[in-house]
């Protein structure tokens, strides 16, 4: 526990009612949304409501040498917000004001609280959205999103978060408010830091203020679900689609695994012998275009053995979708533990991936099953697994460790979305090297020399080195 | 239709708490409920919202936290039980099941508290409840002023006094009636040619606080010529006292309206609240579950089960009203209408098409209106905060009436609205239905 005079401190800065102390408090930011990871039990929980109490909640913590733990809805899956080494909390989620929509230069600006859905909802107003979507939109923040760089289903035509984030403000460990970036669809000035705070994960910096690109929403779609009986087939469908030079803004791939539980789970008249199913979604402004792109998917589907599926109207749109939707929480629905990965492989390898999941699976005897974002290589196997049975846990870190070691083998990565932060930490020297994790603690050593912003994440430091070479 | 989940077919968790385990266990804690947890978008903190108490559950199940400590209790009761995470939930946690369990524990390790024990006590003597109410109703001329529309609002030592459980002097409440509804119908009433019996369960609010409703209800189905049972033996449905975990109260309620029920005869059971067509449809089915005398009872009932929205337009295919009523409506989806009963297609069809109504969506219709029964009476400051972004919604479509389907919501939408300096009435669809029905009838 913290002395009650620092306790006190802390509600002097941000007000009696936005300091939480209780153990309920305690218990319950304790944990993320990522599966089988230790919890935490912060000593207190902090709701800055603007950059001034930030600045001074920040000035705070490093003169009393506490940690600080950043975060927004605690959403993640990479166990990113858990307060492993006990502190502070810092919760930005009552920091949620929209602060302009700017139709003219496409940008928005954002406190860090606010909820992406609210941001979409916003600048639907104006014909415009804010293109990223994790699966958590209507309830992961802005802030969280940018230190987590989150991608979605449309990371193929529309990018990640970090395609989006033209400039914001940070509350530095030293207390340091610095502005970057801004509203100029150009800028070359000073070094590109937008760039190294995106996808952060809380180690540097406090996010305060995001200013974000926003886009024209898409007025014509086309939407497609394509079953097959080999997954080589739907992997030359999805290269087949880009060598067609048609960017599909969804293109989703289910493995057998995932197409049985989805059936069984929803009924929704999928073909439960079906090796893979593509959902496949093409969109523009204008219909010739679309329908053109439209033509090309039906042509490569076919050429390539698919049974197709295309919907006529919103209501058959959504009915192609729910098997898609309705992938994470069937499998979710086979056990009481999901562990959900995000290792991704360049396009062209997306079949031999496939094809070296289920066989991972297959090795350790676990229910494993693999859906994802076929079109830009970002996969999800999904492993359900009973908590209580530590043998099948150990069977699953094995498994998960081949998974990452499959991935990299493929020239691919260990993390196309969710981050590194407590749940990948041990390999990440297996992808960038002594030199790369040297390079890492450098900056970090630069931007926080007394490690105190959510510390035990993302960069293994000096005294964490022996841990990760464990994990080779 | 039977419900045939079958861990409801033996439910031990409102008797044994570690039968919980497996419910906590579907939580991957993705946080999901964030989205549409009503408590969690006024007060932002993870003890406000499904995915939070659900970790507290578990710690309490481990041992990590003691079930009666406090906070625990108060964060247990900072819910509305509106179910609105469980529609939303990707896994199917059932965490209207994991609250009534955790609060039923409650009251099996410490008993109820010594005010609860004395109102709850009450409802289990109808005669002395239904003697009290209407006195209640006699005195409140005392106690309140009359402010329109039959609402009362209190007087000012009453207002500084109910300050203390949050009754100031701008909150508006029906009028108790002088006569309630079940004294102003008799037990059966007869149509000529009639296609079939319906016992018409009326529940607390409507016998007390909106007669005018239920006579409405019962005016409707003779329209469409139904013979209506309404057995003067029927009690609370003990919805209410469950939500605070007094399971012994519940099933002796239970009891008595199965039993009354049973004595009509009726081929159907009717109901014009979401939370009392709640409790005949799954909450009875669950706390007898293991009875073999009042188990099979509730099954049947359960199976006979209907809002008069969807007896009307499923069952019934209802005659079509031809008189005009000229409004412009807003529909409330009632949590427990739509997320226990799942009825809010029917409701919407009948307004649609009485001839002159004009029907508006609001934005989020099944948002919870912030009663939560007796939460607004314990968290007056979260419930009205609640209200708020409710009357907002319906600020905003230009209606000038909003109709929902559970007189919990008419009391909570009435007083906030007021409170908010919106003109809208408040009224049940069956009202507005039966007006049509009586305008046809002028021509």
């Amino acid at each position: 526990m913290l002395d009650a005079a620092l306790i006190e401190q802390f509600r002097s800065i941000v007000g009696q009612e936005n300091v939480l102390t209780s153990k309920v408090n305690r218990v319950t930011y304790g944990y993320d949304a990522t599966a089988d990871m230790p919890k935490g039990s912060p000593d207190v929980i902090v709701m800055p409501t603007s950059i001034d109490e930030v600045q001074r909640v920040v000035n705070l913590a490093r003169r009393s040498g506490v940690a600080l733990y950043p975060r927004g809805a605690g959403t993640n899956l990479s166990g990113g917000t858990i307060p492993v080494q006990k502190g502070v909390v810092l919760s930005l989620q009552k920091m949620n004001k929209i602060l302009e929509v700017d139709a003219e230069n496409l940008t928005a600006v954002v406190q860090p609280g606010v909820v992406i859905q609210a941001l979409n909802n916003a600048a639907a107003v104006h014909g415009l959205m804010y293109p990223p979507d994790p699966g958590t939109v209507t309830t992961a923040t802005m802030g969280g999103s940018v230190a987590e760089n989150s991608g979605g289903l449309r990371g193929l035509k529309y990018g990640v978060t970090k395609h989006y984030v033209m400039g914001m403000e940070v509350v530095l460990a030293n207390g340091d408010r610095v502005r970057f970036g801004g509203k100029t669809v150009k800028n070359v000035t000073a070094y590109d830091f937008s760039s190294l705070f995106v996808g952060s994960e809380g180690t540097l910096g406090i996010v305060v203020e995001i200013t974000c690109k926003l886009v024209p929403s898409p007025k014509f779609r086309r939407t497609f679900l394509a079953t097959y009986k080999s997954i080589a087939d739907a992997g030359n469908t999805v290269s087949g689609i880009i060598k067609a030079q048609v960017i599909p803004a969804t293109l989703e791939i289910l493995d057998n695994m995932t197409i049985r539980t989805v059936e069984d789970f929803a009924h929704v008249g999928l073909p439960v012998e079906a090796e893979a199913l593509l959902l496949i979604e093409v969109d523009g402004m204008a219909e010739e275009v679309v329908k053109r792109e439209a033509e090309e998917v039906i042509r490569v589907v076919k050429e390539n053995n698919g049974e197709l599926r295309v919907a006529q109207s919103d209501a058959e749109r959504d009915a192609l979708w729910s098997a898609r939707r309705a992938a994470l929480p069937a499998l979710a629905s086979l056990n009481n533990t999901v562990v959900l990965e995000d290792a991704t492989v360049p396009r062209s390898r997306i079949t031999e991936m496939l094809l070296e999941v289920a066989e991972i699976g297959r090795r350790h005897k676990l229910t494993l099953g693999t859906f994802g974002h076929a079109g830009d290589g970002n996969l999800h196997p999904t492993i359900l697994a009973d908590k209580h049975n530590a043998d099948e846990m150990r069977r699953v870190h094995l498994a998960v460790d081949e998974i990452f070691a499959a991935a990299l083998k493929y020239g691919g990565t260990l993390s196309g979305e969710h981050g590194i932060g407590l749940a990948k930490m041990k390999y990440l020297g297996n992808e960038i090297g002594d030199t790369g994790l040297d390079l890492m603690r450098s900056l970090k050593q630069a931007l926080d020399p007394t490690n105190m912003l959510n510390p035990g994440k993302l960069v293994p430091l000096a005294q964490e080195k022996e841990a990760v070479h464990a994990g080779h | 239709m039977l419900a045939t989940n079958p861990s409801t077919q033996s439910a031990p968790v409102y008797d044994d708490l570690s039968a919980l385990q497996q419910e906590l266990d579907k939580c991957m804690h993705c946080g999901n409920c964030m989205a549409v947890c009503p408590v969690y978008a006024t007060d932002k903190t993870e003890a406000g919202v499904a995915r939070g108490k659900v970790m507290v559950a578990q710690a309490v199940l481990e041992g990590e936290l003691g079930l009666d400590e406090p906070e625990v209790v108060e964060m247990l009761f900072n819910c509305l039980v509106c179910k609105s995470c469980v529609q939303s939930c990707p896994t199917k946690v059932d965490f209207g099941r994991i609250m009534l369990a955790l609060r039923a524990a409650i009251v099996r390790k410490n008993g109820l508290p010594w005010l609860k024990q004395a109102i709850f006590g009450m409802l289990r003597h109808p005669a002395m409840f239904d003697r009290g109410m209407k006195l209640g109703a006699m005195l409140s001329g005392i106690a309140f002023r009359d402010a329109g529309q039959q609402a009362i609002a209190p007087r000012s030592p009453f207002a500084f006094v109910g300050r203390y459980v949050n009754f100031d002097e701008n909150r508006l409440l029906p009028a108790l009636a002088t006569t309630p509804l079940r004294d102003r119908l008799p037990e059966l009433v007869q149509i000529d040619g009639a296609k079939a019996t319906a016992a018409f369960f009326t529940g607390c609010s409507l016998n007390y606080f909106y007669p005018e409703t239920g006579e409405d209800l019962v005016s409707v189905l003779k329209e469409n010529k139904i013979n209506i049972a309404i057995p003067k033996a029927q009690a609370c449905c003990g919805v209410p006292v469950f939500v605070h975990g007094d399971l012994d109260t519940i099933r002796e309620l239970g009891r008595r309206n199965l039993d009354a029920m049973e004595a009509t005869g009726a081929e159907y059971l009717i109901t014009g609240c979401g939370s009392c067509g709640g409790a005949w449809q799954h909450e009875y089915l669950e706390i007898f579950a293991n009875d073999p005398v009042y188990g099979p009872k509730a099954q049947h009932w359960a199976a006979r089960t209907y809002d008069i929205s969807t007896f009307l337009v499923d069952v019934l295919k209802f005659t079509p009203p031809t008189g005009r009523v000229e409004a412009t409506v807003t529909y409330h989806d009632s949590c427990h209408l739509k997320k226990t009963m799942k009825v809010s297609r029917e409701p919407r069809e009948i307004l649609k098409g009485i001839p002159g109504v004009t029907f508006k969506e609001m934005s989020s219709p099944d948002a919870c209106c912030g009663s939560g029964g007796s939460y607004v009476l314990t968290h007056f400051d979260t419930s009205t905060s609640i209200g708020q972004r409710k009357v907002d919604d319906v600020a905003r479509t230009g209606a000038d009436t909003v109709a929902t389907g559970c007189p919990a919501c008419m009391m909570q939408l009435f007083d906030n609205l007021h409170r908010f300096d919106q003109p809208q009435t408040v009224r049940h669809y069956v009202s507005i239905l039966a007006e049509s029905y009586r305008n046809e009838k002028k021509h």
